[in-house]
């Protein structure tokens, strides 16, 4: 069982818990002061309907001897006046939203990024260190972290309240969220796009740590390998070096291939003329559709590995192929 | 005003239940509407009682996850396609649409009963499906869960709701030919009465959004069947196509669940508040505001799901315009309520609680419009509250508020007044007691279509299933003094609310062919208060 | 059935508010027929090598063939609008016929056709002959789109039948409304082919 939203109260810098839910991100606050002022002017609103409401009913109870004089024949400047008061502060509402959301979304450009794969019905973790874990994410308090989000199944969705923050993980797509956890402590997490039969297991929680803690955190895990280095034994395991050059190796095969040194991130000529850049999902769609996006000059020879490895192998490999291109 | 009944009407000319089965009187097929709708509501309401017994517990009260996914897709599918859709414009709106507009029938009386036909068997496929072991799906279908990885008669399912859904697009054609064609000499765009607005309104999204739902649940069931589609993400097809599809359908469907209420209520407030309706124009042209704008708000349902920020942007400007004529309304009504002389009859109960409950649940709209909100709020039990705000505390006011109001003319007998008072404050109550704690638990991060959950959610959650026990106590009220009226009750003069709607000029059940000599009409249906002997001439708007 | 309905003032009245009908119910089916259309265009935009590669392997020949025989059997039905104005119920009952016997033909190349597909694995599941990413959407839209467009043409010959069947009890005079509202149908049935036909058969080719 999850346990509630704990803040350890030693290392936790003062914060605000509305409603018992912890501000834990650089957003959170301002999320909070979005909503708080949603709810300002909810309630106004709601004070105005239900005040004249109860007034009018009162008052204008059949039989009261309340003065009624005659009614107004014109309305629309009433109309008008009401109808542009409520666009005014709708629009400043709307205005407000999307810059947020529009930054909530922008990740600055140095982050720790951890990838997220969402299976039925677990969450599967990989820090770039290779250390796994599952429904369980220990991130460092006071730096960027990026999520990449992707599913072996269904659509997920990742949600983690104390942070504000969620998103869907759709089967077949990089998708990304960033937050700054700016308070150490425990905060459940959640899948909430209803995902089959244990919907409801699919939760966990993150462990905001100190960076030093985290580091040793890091250290105590089970030794294994980084990603990257996960990935170049996956390169030999699944043959791709057989025919791709990369790192100093030099491919034995005959089949011509391209080179992937230094592909990430670089235009890519196509064979239909076009140029896509090497991100991570073109190197995502080449492994399992290969034939769909042909380098010009090669021929449309190889195979799929859609079936033969998992969304995570596909992720170790993607994370080898960037080494390559930094210097590595 | 009198009270010799009529000799003879449309609910003693032929009791034989072939009759019944076989008639092209709208007025007969509202009934039978109204009657099976009934019977889906109190289905749909069972499952939604299990749902709210399960969750008293943190590891769930009574049944498996399984079982509960089945239970709240039941609900899900039962209560939008075959209860909230049909209810006010196929029972309410088939038997009052012509009598408000001096007609003696629809334009196509023999399309209305097919249309019935469809609906139960529609409602009989799917029903059959979900009794069969039921779909763990929710109502919405999404892909590839419900293609590739969902058990369960899913095909059965959806083909249900697709003949259903031909129903629809069937009572949506009839009406807006009927209102084009068939009213009354004088009975000009601005003397209509404002729950012919909304009920036209309604149908364009009948006729306009249902048939983008059929293909898109063909393609569904193609894709279940064959497990391959154009969905399918390892085809390189895209899941997110699915949801701007379904939703395409099922946002506008939210204001088909909305719209008619809207109309019920704005003709009851002038009634009840013997005074012209405030801005007559306004309240009119809102209603297909809402209806057009409402086709093009669809992406606020996926600000999480993927799709661009520039579109996210663009939705949630849009959904904030769509909300604006609903504003309209509301300020509307209470300025119709200013320098009125009201009275308190369970119809207007109703309607006051309605104004609430639809604040409330507009309102909080706003803070899923908003997209950085949105992000927080959206996938918990907040939407949870807020879509049941306004289609089941707003929507089911509505209802039981044009029932009540319309009840003495459709029955010829009075409901017992001291009883419908009380079930209407019950049901403001009750529904408030159970969906209130909904928003909190929303803000909490507490996720929606959960079987079990953290045990700290758990007080609001026990807080919310005591008041689904009241709510569910006082939906039943009504159920037991209707069928009291029905055999014991008062019976009702022609125009027991001294209204001045066409409807309200025929007997107290109307005779089968409505009006004897089509009437002519020469003022606005708002003109209060009324003469002595009804009509009188007033300034249109 | 011939006589005025209690809420029509006139038989004309009737006859064009059912025309009225019909026009709104065919603006729902194109609708209906319009998320199709958009599943095809996302597609061919996002995908464009594999849906030209697909369109390519459809029988251009018997899609070509179909065209005309459906054209023909619309501008057959027209045609008999003026010989039900005129009471000339052998000239109707004869194109009416004519237009059956047409789209039976149509039904039957397009069941030759999809057999032919099904052997050629064209059906995208196991086994399917197309490698090209996107080839698999389009055969999934061709199955679709043609098995609706046939529930279609069904449809509408069960409407052919009955209006024949009344054509021969009953004075054709009294048909116009019916024979009216067939062919409006019919016709719309024909422009959804003609979306069709370079949708699935010409895309690939030019």
């Amino acid at each position: 069982m999850t346990p509630p939203a704990m803040v350890s109260p030693d290392m936790a810098p003062l914060g605000m818990a509305p409603l018992g839910v912890p501000q834990a991100s650089t957003v959170a606050p301002e999320v909070d002061a979005l909503i708080g002022a949603l709810l300002a002017i909810s309630l106004a609103v709601l004070a105005l309907v239900f005040g004249l409401l109860l007034t009018y009913v009162v008052r204008y109870r059949a039989g009261s001897d309340a003065f009624r004089g005659d009614l107004a024949a014109k309305t629309w400047r009433v109309e008008i006046a009401w109808t542009a008061a409520t666009l005014l502060v709708f629009f400043g509402l709307f205005v407000w939203g999307a810059d947020l959301y529009a930054r909530l979304f922008e990740p600055p450009s140095a982050t720790l990024n951890i990838n997220v794969v969402g299976k039925q019905w677990m969450w599967k973790i990989e820090h770039p260190g290779g250390q796994r874990e599952i429904n369980a994410l220990h991130v460092p308090v006071g730096r960027p972290v990026r999520l990449v989000l992707t599913s072996e199944d269904v659509i997920h969705d990742f949600s983690i309240p104390a942070f504000r923050l969620k998103h869907d993980v759709v089967p077949g797509r990089y998708l990304s969220i960033w937050f700054q956890a700016d308070r150490i402590g425990d905060y459940p997490f959640f899948c909430t796009q209803f995902c089959g039969t244990d919907h409801a297991a699919m939760r966990g929680a993150v462990h905001v740590m100190s960076q030093p803690d985290y580091a040793r955190w890091l250290d105590g895990q089970p030794a294994s390998r980084s990603l990257v280095r996960q990935g170049q034994t996956l390169f030999m395991r699944f043959g791709c070096s057989g025919c791709h050059q990369a790192g100093n190796g030099l491919a034995s095969s005959t089949v011509h291939a391209p080179s992937l040194n230094g592909i990430y991130g670089r235009p890519v000529a196509l064979a239909d003329g076009s140029t896509v850049i090497a991100d991570d999902r073109y190197l995502h769609d080449s492994m399992t559709d290969p034939n769909s996006q042909v380098v010009a000059g090669y021929a449309p020879v190889m195979p799929t590995f859609a079936h033969v490895a998992s969304e995570a192998e596909i992720l170790d490999l993607i994370a080898y192929i960037r080494s390559l291109s930094q210097g590595g | 005003m009198s009270l010799t009944l009529p000799a003879r009407s449309y609910l003693t000319e032929d009791g034989r239940l072939r009759s019944w089965l076989l008639s092209t009187d709208h007025k007969r097929i509202g009934l039978l509407y109204l009657g099976t709708t009934t019977a889906f509501f109190f289905l749909g309401g069972a499952a939604a009682a299990l749902v709210r017994l399960q969750l008293i517990e943190p590891d769930g009260a009574i049944v498996s996850p399984e079982t509960y996914n089945r239970l709240f897709t039941m609900h899900g599918v039962i209560m939008v396609w075959f209860f909230l859709v049909p209810v006010v414009p196929a029972a309410l709106g088939n038997f009052i649409l012509p009598l408000m507009l001096g007609a003696r029938d629809l334009a196509f009386p023999r399309l209305n009963l097919l249309s019935w036909y469809l609906f139960v068997f529609g409602g009989l496929l799917s029903l059959s499906a979900l009794a069969a072991g039921g779909v763990d799906t929710g109502w919405t279908f999404y892909t590839p869960l419900t293609s590739d990885y969902a058990k369960g008669h899913i095909v059965l399912v959806t083909a249900g709701i697709f003949i259903a859904g031909f129903s629809t697009i069937a009572t949506g054609v009839n009406f807006i030919i009927t209102i084009h064609r068939l009213r009354a000499p004088g009975l000009t765009l601005y003397r209509l009465p404002l729950f012919v607005w909304s009920l036209y309104a309604t149908s364009v999204i009948f006729v306009l959004a249902t048939p983008v739902l059929a293909i898109t649940l063909v393609l569904l069931a193609f894709e279940t069947i064959f497990h391959v589609g154009v969905f399918d993400p390892n085809l390189g097809g895209d899941p997110l196509l699915f949801q701007h599809l379904f939703w395409f359908y099922s946002h506008p469907a939210v204001y088909i669940m909305i719209l008619p209420g809207l109309g019920i209520v704005s003709e009851i407030i002038p009634v009840f508040s013997r005074r012209p309706i405030f801005g007559y124009k306004f309240v009119a042209w809102s209603s297909v505001a809402i209806s057009v704008i409402g086709f093009l708000v669809w992406g606020h349902h996926m600000f999480v799901a993927g799709t661009s920020v520039y579109a996210a942007i663009v939705f949630s400007m849009l959904s904030y315009l769509v909300a604006v004529p609903s504003a309209i309304k509301v300020f509307n009504w209470l300025g119709t309520l200013h320098k009125g002389s009201i009275r308190f009859d369970a119809p207007m109960l109703y309607a006051l609680g309605f104004i609430g409950l639809f604040t409330i649940g507009g309102l909080t709209g706003l803070f899923l419009a908003a997209l950085a909100s949105d992000v927080h709020l959206t996938q918990t039990y907040f939407v949870v509250a807020h879509f049941h705000y306004i289609m089941v505390g707003a929507m089911v006011s509505a209802l039981f508020a044009g029932l009540h109001y319309w009840w003495p003319k459709i029955t010829g007998r009075m409901y017992p007044e001291v009883w419908g008072r009380l079930a209407a404050l019950l049901i403001f109550f009750g529904f408030n007691l159970t969906f209130f704690p909904q928003f909190i638990l929303g803000f909490q991060g507490m996720p929606r279509r959960y079987a079990t959950y953290p045990a700290h959610f758990q007080v609001l959650n026990v807080l919310s299933s005591a008041g689904a026990t009241i709510l569910a106590a006082a939906y039943l009220l009504p159920l037991g003094y209707f069928a009291w009226s029905l055999a014991r009750g008062e019976r009702a003069p022609a125009n027991p609310w001294g209204a001045l709607g066409l409807e309200w000029q025929v007997p107290s059940p109307p005779p089968v062919e409505n009006f004897r000599e089509t009437p002519t009409v020469t003022g606005s249906p708002y003109a209060y208060p009324p003469m002595e002997d009804g009509v009188q001439d007033a300034a249109d708007g | 059935m011939a006589e005025t309905g209690i809420q029509y003032e006139s038989p004309s009245h009737e006859a064009e508010t059912a025309q009225a009908g019909m026009w709104l119910f065919l603006a729902s089916e194109f609708l209906f027929f319009g998320g199709l259309f958009l599943v095809w265009t996302i597609y061919r935009v996002t995908l464009p090598d594999g849906f030209a590669a697909a369109s390519r392997h459809t029988n251009i020949v018997i899609g070509a063939v179909n065209t005309v025989l459906l054209l023909v059997s619309g501008a057959c039905l027209s045609a008999g609008l003026p010989a039900v104005q005129s009471g000339n119920g052998r000239m109707f009952r004869r194109i009416l016929s004519g237009a059956l016997v047409i789209a039976l033909l149509f039904l039957a190349l397009k069941g030759l056709e999809w057999h032919e597909d099904l052997n050629e694995h064209l059906f995208p599941a196991a086994h399917f002959a197309l490698s090209e990413r996107g080839a698999g959407l389009f055969f999934c839209f061709y199955f679709v789109a043609t098995f609706l467009h046939g529930a279609h043409m069904v449809a509408g010959i069960v409407l052919l039948l009955w209006l024949l069947r009344r054509a021969r009890s009953e004075p054709v005079a009294s048909l116009r409304m019916p024979a009216e509202s067939v062919t409006l149908y019919w016709a719309f049935v024909d422009l959804i082919w003609i979306v069709l036909f370079p949708l699935i058969y010409l895309s690939g080719r030019v």
